[in-house]
């Protein structure tokens, strides 16, 4: 039998979950009694989130590389915009669909290219990706939108399935009970988390990225091929992004030029939070999946508080982003101590 | 193509920005020789071998191998495994953060059947790879969690375990011991006798002539030659390498410090450093050099450190000259007129990205303060002065410090440390992995300068040439001060080894 050994990022890790867990019963013990405690709460931080699992996934296999993907918010916004109005001319829903997921993989490999071939920091490509999207999506349209049955019948159907689960229900005031659901977007988010998991563990192209985070110029003299390595995670990401875009869409049914705005911190942030380093080579989704659900449960708790400021989520996210930069930083010394 | 020959490259020139790294050089591999690829630091074997693999793109010259039609280019590592050229270079090349079994495997995992990688199937044959080469890792851990030397054996172990025709090894033995390297031999042996052409890069003059079969040497980017190993013995190989005769290898003058009357700089009484240097006492005199030997590991860096402030002492006293102080940091011990000059050069030596100049002034500028900057005239003034005094070979004092050769490199640092202007200067392995030339000039000046006054500890692990210089030596032992030699009948190679060794005096 082998023995578990835990190193330091393993347990940085444990600590998010764990973090995760006290944040989650300590909303529970504090609002229990307005429904915290039961299922559909965590499973409506899930729905909510849905779009971000998607893009924060992305953003871990960047940022594996050492590199960042910013535009990943404005491009949201894009995918929304071109939905709505795609829906409005009359398009179908899966052609719309489609046309997002295309859309998303022409925009990563522009983005890729940029990055991987003509060697261009990412921080700079992605900016430019940021304000391209940004700004397209006002040339598109400046109205507010909003997707309503009458204009998409079946993107409306798709958006209201509640999937029930046959645990964990409860009984309302009327005498109902209420069975927990999930929704489509929960499905394709957890199904792109677990792809996206198998994919770094378990491919040829999962480690490489995790190689050339560690080391490019290493990677590159043990003979992988840095470059299209780079530019498939920059696609992979905006790809993820244009799935979360329509997870997002589903959840909102809207569609305006202020859409998504600083989501990419929030996938970034949640990315830290789940134990990726932004120099590289250390980090995984699972970690990544942790930091969407702390950074959701803060605003889950805030909102069924009622009282606090809608400031407060932000607050605490920069508190708990400080709290992991220095746990990282102290691991990283006892590591170097360790060694020395 | 000669019969026999698997590699051969004519008339390979490349330049990088200012410098000309290789001028017209040929290179010719016979299938089943090791060739030893000789020079002195900044020769140009690291650029030509780049130059074979891919790295680097070369000018002009043709490089051709066997069983493929018309020259070969090729553009990455990638290229040259798959024309059966595998490289270690000079530089550790692996992922920290990645497995050990990874290290191996990556860019070439076995794959099951639905074509993910198979992980338990590498595992287990990078366990085998190890075990194989005596080597006790746990595979599955990071490479960070090993030293440099299981670092450097797992580079090999990946280059060897690739099907090449070709096996190109960079200074494979810069930090391996003695028992490492005894097992790289039998490995390279081994694949001679399978047909593989071997490049072997050393600093090690013996270490060619225990494997080698034949010679090639460069200098200043040239080719100076090819040779059977017979018929070039040491003393005409380091000829050739250093373009003069070397005859003034050995002369050293020592000066004989009168201890009794000199003053005393550095007098530690009792000091210590939990867990790495057990109490000792140790004085140190105006113009003398003072040895520290011992194997790898047994504290003779901690013993610095911990003089140096750069492991705080815990216990004991330190007075320098007469004077009892207390050192917490390192800019402590600066402003006392230290100065070190640490053995891990890539981790606290250079800093790659800053030019010559800047990293020749940085320890004047912390010693006067961040707030108080030194006029860009004197900074000049002292880089030249340097880059002359040292003869640092490079293309002008703000050429980027990452683009000189280790060698420079570490001429450099010195110079970073003669600058500040130190009375007690310590250097902890000044000589690893420079050529013979730089390494005589750099024992001339460590005697210069204690001949101006200074007091220097002097770290290294090659026993002759701190006999050449040292007045006096410290043996260390398992983290503790065993032993004080002096005088030329304890000075001695065998004096040296018994007081290390620590049993009886060894006899021939
Ligand atoms: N990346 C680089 N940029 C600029 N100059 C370089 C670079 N690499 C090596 N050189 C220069 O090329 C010459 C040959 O260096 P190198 O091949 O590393 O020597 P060796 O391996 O024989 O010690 C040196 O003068 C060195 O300064
Ligand atoms: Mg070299």
């Amino acid at each position: 039998m082998k023995k578990l050994k835990i190193n330091g990022n393993t347990l940085l890790l444990l600590i998010t979950i764990a973090l995760f867990v006290v944040m989650y019963a300590g909303g529970m013990a504090a609002y229990g009694a307005k429904g915290f405690s039961r299922l559909q709460t965590f499973l409506d931080i899930l729905k909510t989130n849905a779009g971000l699992i998607c893009m924060a996934s992305g953003l871990t296999v960047v940022m594996l590389t050492a590199g960042i993907d910013i535009s990943v918010g404005a491009l949201v916004a894009m995918d929304c915009m071109i939905l709505a109005c795609g829906m409005e001319a009359g398009i179908g829903a899966v052609p719309m669909m489609i046309i997002v997921i295309v859309i998303g993989l022409i925009f990563g490999a522009v983005q890729g290219f940029l990055v991987g071939y003509l060697e261009i920091q990412p921080f700079i490509v992605t900016m430019a990706g940021m304000f391209f999207a940004r700004g397209m999506t006002a040339v598109i349209s400046t109205d507010q939108k909003s997707i309503t049955e009458q204009i998409n019948p079946l993107f409306y159907k798709l958006a209201n399935i509640k999937i029930k689960l046959p645990f964990g229900g409860y009984v309302n005031r009327k005498g109902v009970y209420m069975a927990p659901n999930i929704s489509v977007g929960v499905v394709i988010a957890l199904l792109v988390l677990v792809l996206i998991f198998l994919m770094l563990r378990y491919t040829k192209f999962g480690r490489s990225l995790y190689a050339i985070g560690g080391s490019e110029q290493s990677a590159a003299m043990m003979g992988l091929n840095v470059k299209f390595t780079k530019m498939k995670a920059y696609i992979l990401s905006s790809l993820l992004t244009s799935i979360g875009a329509i997870c997002f869409c589903l959840n909102t049914m809207a569609a305006s030029v202020q859409q998504a705005l600083g989501y990419e911190m929030d996938a970034i942030s949640s990315a830290v939070i789940g134990g990726t380093l932004l120099t590289g080579g250390v980090g995984n989704v699972i970690g990544t999946f942790f930091g969407v659900l702390i950074n959701g449960t803060i605003s889950a708790i805030v909102k069924t508080n009622g009282k606090l400021a809608s400031s407060w989520p932000s607050i605490l996210t920069a508190a708990l982003l400080f709290l992991f930069i220095v746990i990282q930083s102290i691991f990283a010394a006892i590591r170097e101590k360790q060694k020395g | 193509m000669e019969k026999d020959v698997v590699l051969e490259a004519r008339g390979i020139t490349m330049t990088f920005p200012g410098v000309k790294a290789l001028d017209n050089v040929q290179l010719t591999l016979r299938r089943g020789e090791i060739h030893a690829l000789m020079g002195e630091n900044g020769a140009g074997k690291s650029t030509l071998i780049k130059c074979l693999t891919g790295i680097n793109d070369f000018e002009s010259g043709e490089i051709h191998i066997d069983g493929i039609d018309g020259p070969v280019k090729n553009h990455s590592t990638r290229d040259a495994q798959n024309v059966g050229i595998s490289t270690v270079y000079q530089e550790v090349n692996l992922c920290p953060n990645l497995s050990v079994a990874e290290n191996l495997f990556i860019g070439r995992e076995p794959l099951t059947a639905i074509h993910t990688i198979d992980r338990a199937s590498y595992n287990k044959r990078s366990q085998k790879i190890m075990d194989d080469l005596g080597i006790s890792v746990d595979v599955t851990q990071n490479l960070e969690n090993y030293s440099l030397a299981i670092q450097q054996m797992v580079a090999i172990a990946r280059a060897v375990d690739m099907d090449c025709k070709v096996l190109i090894l960079d200074e494979p033995t810069s930090s391996l011991d003695d028992e490492e390297v005894e097992k790289l031999f039998v490995l390279m042996k081994s694949l001679r006798e399978k047909g593989v052409a071997i490049v072997f890069v050393t600093h090690f003059l013996e270490q060619v002539y225990a494997v080698c079969d034949r010679i090639t040497v460069l200098r200043n980017g040239t080719f100076v030659g090819e040779y059977p190993v017979e018929e070039l013995p040491r003393v005409k190989l380091v000829a050739a390498m250093m373009g003069k005769d070397l005859d003034d290898l050995a002369a050293i003058e020592k000066e004989t410090v009168d201890i009794k009357n000199a003053e005393v700089v550095i007098d530690a009484n009792g000091l210590a450093h939990t867990g790495t240097v057990k109490p000792f006492d140790l004085k140190i005199h105006k113009g003398e050099v003072i040895g520290v030997g011992g194997l790898l590991g047994s504290g003779r860096s901690e013993l610095a450190r911990s003089i140096y402030g750069a492991d705080k002492a815990n216990t004991g006293t330190l007075k320098v000259k007469g004077q009892e102080v207390k050192i917490n940091q390192p800019i402590d011990a600066m402003n006392l007129g230290m100065g070190m000059l640490p053995d891990d050069r890539k981790a606290e030596g250079i800093i790659g990205d800053l030019s010559i100049r800047e990293n020749i002034i940085l320890a004047v500028q912390a010693k006067r303060g961040t707030f108080k900057p030194i006029p860009m005239k004197k900074q000049e003034e002292l880089a030249d002065y340097y880059i002359d005094l040292l003869s640092i070979k490079c293309p002008g004092r703000e050429a980027r410090i990452n683009q000189l050769s280790g060698g420079n490199q570490q001429k450099v640092i010195l110079a970073r440390w003669l600058a500040t202007d130190a009375d007690f200067l310590i250097l902890d392995e000044p000589t690893r992995g420079i050529d013979v030339g730089t390494k005589s000039e750099i024992q001339k000046l460590v005697v210069d300068l204690a001949k101006q006054g200074k007091s220097i500890m002097f770290i290294s692990s090659e026993i002759s040439e701190m006999l050449r210089t040292c007045n006096r030596m410290v043996i260390m032992r398992d983290g503790e001060k065993v032993n004080e030699l002096s005088g030329e009948d304890e000075l001695t190679q065998d004096g040296v080894m018994a007081a290390i060794a620590g049993g009886e005096k060894v006899n021939g």
